[in-house]
C-alpha cells in the first residue's frame, strides 16, 4: 500500500510545534530523536505518528543527552536529523552540541524557550537561552540560531535551519519561545517545488584520497557518511583533516578552530536574515525577535500613526549576530529600544554592536510578552 | 636482503594511527587482536562495519580499526551508535568501551540500549579503574582495591556487568578475560551474527595504574590472577559470577533470541501502512 503524503501541501490551522514538525519533514528530516519535555512535547508527539507513516525514524530516547548524541549518529550515517527540547534539556544537550560542532555534523536542535532558569516556568514563555544558544558549550566556536515569529515561520525556519546545518555542517538551532510553539495560526504549505532544499556536499575523489576534514574554498568539508566505502575516523579530540587525534599539535588546534569559526563568520553576509520595516528614515529602532516582534510591529505602527519616526528591525537570526545591520542603523537612528523576555541578553549584543546610539532595555518575565502599549509608551517616553 | 613482512591483520588496522597509545601489559591490544581476528574469520565487510567507542584507554580502539568509526563524548558511544543502527540497520555497529565509559557516566545508555534491544554489540573492556586519567575509582572496582581516589581502600560495592546486562535484557552476555584469546574470539564471532542488543565483558589488565597499587604490578602477575581465579561456568546464573582474588567466573551467560528495535520498527512502519496497528 502506497505511503502517506510527506509533504502537506496546502493551507493548514497549526499550532508552531507541529508546524516545526512539518517543517522538518519537509526539508527532508529522516531522523528524530527526543525526550518529553514542555512545551516541545507537541513536536516529538505530532513526529512519532508522522515519522513512521511516510517510512521515516521516530525514536524516544533515554534523556535529551541521548538525543542529541543519536541525532549525530543518524547524521553521520547519512540522514537529516533533528531532536526538540526546552531549557533543561538544551542544558544536558551542550557537551553533545560542542561533538556536533567538532566532528561538523549537519543537524537541526529546536529549543522552545520557556521560564528559567532550572525548572522555572515550563508553561510560560521566556527568552532566557540566547546567550546559551551562544556560549552554551565549552571550547570556541560559531553556531547558527534562528528565531521564528509565528506559526508560519515555524514551519519556514525549521526548512531553512536544515538547509543551513547542510550547507555550512554545523548543528543549527531554532529557537523559539513558548508562545510561538503553542500558538494557533494559518499556515500555508508550499508545493515541493517552491520549497529550497539544501543537501550535504558529498566527496567526488576515491575512498582512497578522501580526507573527511579537508575544506573547500567555502571552508566547508564534503562529508562521506558510514557503509559508503569511505572508512573514515571522526573525533571530538582536536583532528588534523584525516579526522585523526592531534592533541598536541597548536598548529593543528588553531587551523581547526578558526576554520570551525570562520566558516561561519566569513559567511554571515549568506546566512543572516533580518527584517526591515520603516527603518529608513527611523530616529527610534526597536530591534526584537520571536513573539516579541509582533508586539513591537504594532508599537512601532502606532508610533508612525503618531508622527514618530519608529522602525523595527526583526532579528530573524539572533546567531551569527547580525551587527552590521546595527551600524546601518546608527546612520539615522538616535535611540535603539530593545523589548525583551529575559533580564539582558541580545541587548548586550545590541550594545556592543552599537557604537555610538542609546541603547534602551525593557525587561520583561513571567507570563506575557511585552504588549504594543508598553513598547509604545517606551518609544514615546525616548523619541 | 631486507623484505618487508606484513601483520596479516594490518588490512583491519589504521596504520597511519599507530602506534597505539596503550601501556606495556596493557590487554587491550589483546581485545582489539581478537576483535579483528573475529572479523577477518566472518569475512565481514569493512565497509559496512562502524566501530564506536567513548572516553578512556579502550576508547583509542574505534580509531584504529580500518572501518568507519567514531570516537563520541564520555559516556555517550551507545546513544551514538543508536542513531547509527537506526538510520541504517544494514551496519554492523560495534561499541568498544570502557567500564567508566559505558556503567558510570553512560550507564543510563547501557540500560535503554539493552532494554530497547538495539542492534548494538558491545565489548566492554573492564580494567577495574580509570586508567586514563591516572587510576581513579570507578564503578567496577572491587572493594577495598586502592585506586588515587580511595587511598584507603575502595568502599563502593561494584556493578556486577554481566548480570547488569542480563537484567537489563541483553540477547547476549559473556564474560571472559584476556587470558581466553580463543574463547573471546569466538564468543566475538557468536555475537556479530546476532540480532539485538549482546554484550562481552572482557577483564583486561591495567598493571601500570591499577596492578600496581593492588600487588599486581606486571601484566603477567595480572594475568597470573585470571590464570588462577578463572573459572568457567557457562550459562551460569549472572548474579553469582563473582570476580575476587579467589574465583573470576567467566563464560556464556545468555544467549537468546529476541526481536531487536529496528526490525520491530521497521515490522511497525509496514503494519502502518497497511493499517494493522494497535493492541
Amino acid at each position: 500500500m502506497a505511503k502517506k503524503e510527506a509533504l502537506l501541501t496546502g493551507t493548514h490551522f497549526m499550532n508552531g510545534d507541529i508546524a516545526c514538525a512539518e517543517g522538518a519533514i519537509a526539508a527532508g528530516c529522516s531522523f528524530f530523536a527526543g525526550y518529553p519535555i514542555t512545551p516541545a512535547t507537541e513536536i516529538a508527539e505530532h513526529l512519532s505518528e508522522r515519522m513512521p507513516e511516510i517510512g521515516r525514524i521516530y525514536i524516544q530516547m533515554e534523556d535529551e543527552i541521548a538525543s542529541i548524541a543519536a541525532v549525530i549518529g543518524a547524521s553521520y550515517a547519512g540522514l537529516k536529523a533533528m531532536t526538540a527540547t526546552s531549557g533543561p534539556g538544551f542544558s544536558l544537550m551542550q557537551e553533545n552540541i560542542g561533538l556536533a560542532v567538532m566532528t561538523e555534523t549537519p543537524c537541526v536542535i529546536v529549543d522552545i524557550m520557556r521560564g528559567g532558569p532550572s525548572t522555572g516556568q515550563p508553561t510560560m514563555p521566556g527568552q532566557q537561552d540566547v546567550m546559551q544558544a551562544r556560549w552554551g558549550s565549552h571550547g570556541d566556536y560559531e553556531i547558527i540560531a534562528l528565531a521564528p515569529s509565528s506559526v508560519q515561520e515555524m514551519f519556514d525556519l525549521t526548512v531553512e535551519a536544515f538547509n543551513l546545518a547542510e550547507t555550512y555542517r554545523v548543528p543549527t538551532l531554532l529557537l523559539a519561545d513558548e508562545i510561538v510553539a503553542h500558538m494557533w495560526e494559518k499556515v500555508v504549505i508550499p508545493s515541493a517545488e517552491k520549497i529550497r532544499i539544501v543537501n550535504r556536499k558529498k566527496p567526488n575523489v576515491s575512498p582512497e584520497k578522501y580526507m573527511p576534514f579537508m575544506p573547500d574554498y567555502d571552508l566547508v568539508p564534503p562529508m562521506a557518511c558510514f557503509g559508503e566505502g569511505y572508512r573514515f575516523h571522526a573525533t571530538g579530540l582536536t583532528h588534523d583533516e584525516y579526522g585523526y587525534p592531534k592533541t598536541s599539535s597548536s598548529e593543528v588546534q588553531e587551523r581547526l578552530v578558526k576554520r570551525l569559526c570562520d566558516k561561519i563568520r566569513r559567511n554571515t553576509d549568506k546566512i543572516i536574515r533580518v527584517e526591515e520595516i520603516m527603518l529608513d528614515d527611523a530616529d527610534i529602532v526597536v530591534i526584537a525577535y520571536g513573539i516579541v516582534a509582533r508586539a513591537a510591529l504594532s508599537a512601532v505602527k502606532k508610533a508612525r500613526e503618531k508622527g514618530i519616526k519608529a522602525g523595527l528591525l526583526r532579528t530573524i537570526t539572533l546567531w551569527p549576530f547580525p551587527q552590521n545591520q546595527i551600524a546601518k542603523i546608527e546612520e539615522h537612528a538616535k535611540k535603539i529600544i530593545v523589548p525583551e523576555m529575559n533580564c539582558g541578553q541580545m541587548v548586550r549584543e545590541v550594545e556592543r554592536a552599537a557604537k555610538s546610539t542609546l541603547v534602551v532595555f525593557l525587561s520583561k518575565l513571567g507570563e506575557e510578552p511585552h504588549t504594543p502599549m508598553e513598547i509604545f509608551e517606551a518609544i514615546r517616553r525616548n523619541c | 636482503m631486507v623484505q618487508e613482512i606484513m601483520h596479516p591483520l594490518s588490512k583491519y588496522l589504521r596504520e597511519a594511527m599507530i602506534p597505539h597509545i596503550w601501556c606495556t601489559g596493557c590487554g587491550n591490544g589483546i581485545i582489539l587482536n581478537c576483535f579483528v581476528h573475529a572479523v577477518d574469520e566472518l569475512e565481514m565487510d569493512l565497509d559496512k562495519l562502524v566501530v564506536v567507542s567513548g572516553i578512556g584507554c579502550i576508547g583509542r580502539s574505534a580509531g584504529y580499526t580500518n572501518a568507519d568509526s567514531f570516537h563520541t563524548t564520555h559516556g555517550r558511544a551507545l546513544a551514538f551508535a543508536t542513531g547509527v543502527k537506526l538510520a541504517n540497520p544494514e551496519l554492523n555497529v560495534v561499541v568498544i568501551s570502557g567500564d567508566g565509559d559505558l556503567f558510570a557516566i553512560g550507564g543510563n545508555h547501557f540500560i535503554h540500549a539493552a532494554r530497547r534491544n538495539m542492534g548494538i554489540k558491545v565489548i566492554c573492556a573492564n580494567n577495574f579503574n580509570y586508567g586514563m586519567t591516572g587510576g581513579q575509582q570507578g564503578p567496577t572496582t572491587p572493594l577495598e582495591a586502592s585506586t588515587t581516589t580511595t587511598p584507603y581502600g575502595n568502599i563502593e560495592h561494584p556493578f556486577n556487568l554481566v548480570h547488569l546486562a542480563a537484567a537489563s535484557g541483553a540477547t547476549y552476555v559473556a564474560r571472559w578475560t584476556t587470558l581466553h584469546v580463543r574463547r573471546l574470539t569466538q564468543s566475538i564471532k557468536r555475537m556479530l551474527q546476532k540480532e539485538g542488543f549482546c554484550f562481552i565483558e572482557v577483564v583486561s589488565p591495567c598493571p601500570e595504574i591499577f596492578g600496581r597499587r593492588n600487588k599486581m604490578r606486571t601484566g603477567l602477575e595480572m594475568m597470573d590472577w585470571f590464570k588462577r581465579a578463572s573459572v568457567v561456568e557457562n550459562f551460569s546464573d549472572p548474579s553469582k559470577a563473582e570476580i575476587t582474588p579467589e574465583k573470576l567466573v567467566v563464560g556464556e551467560f545468555v544467549n537468546i533470541e529476541k526481536v531487536s528495535y529496528e526490525k520491530f520498527l521497521h515490522e511497525k512502519i509496514s503494519q502502518i501502512n497497511e493499517r494493522k496497528v494497535g493492541w
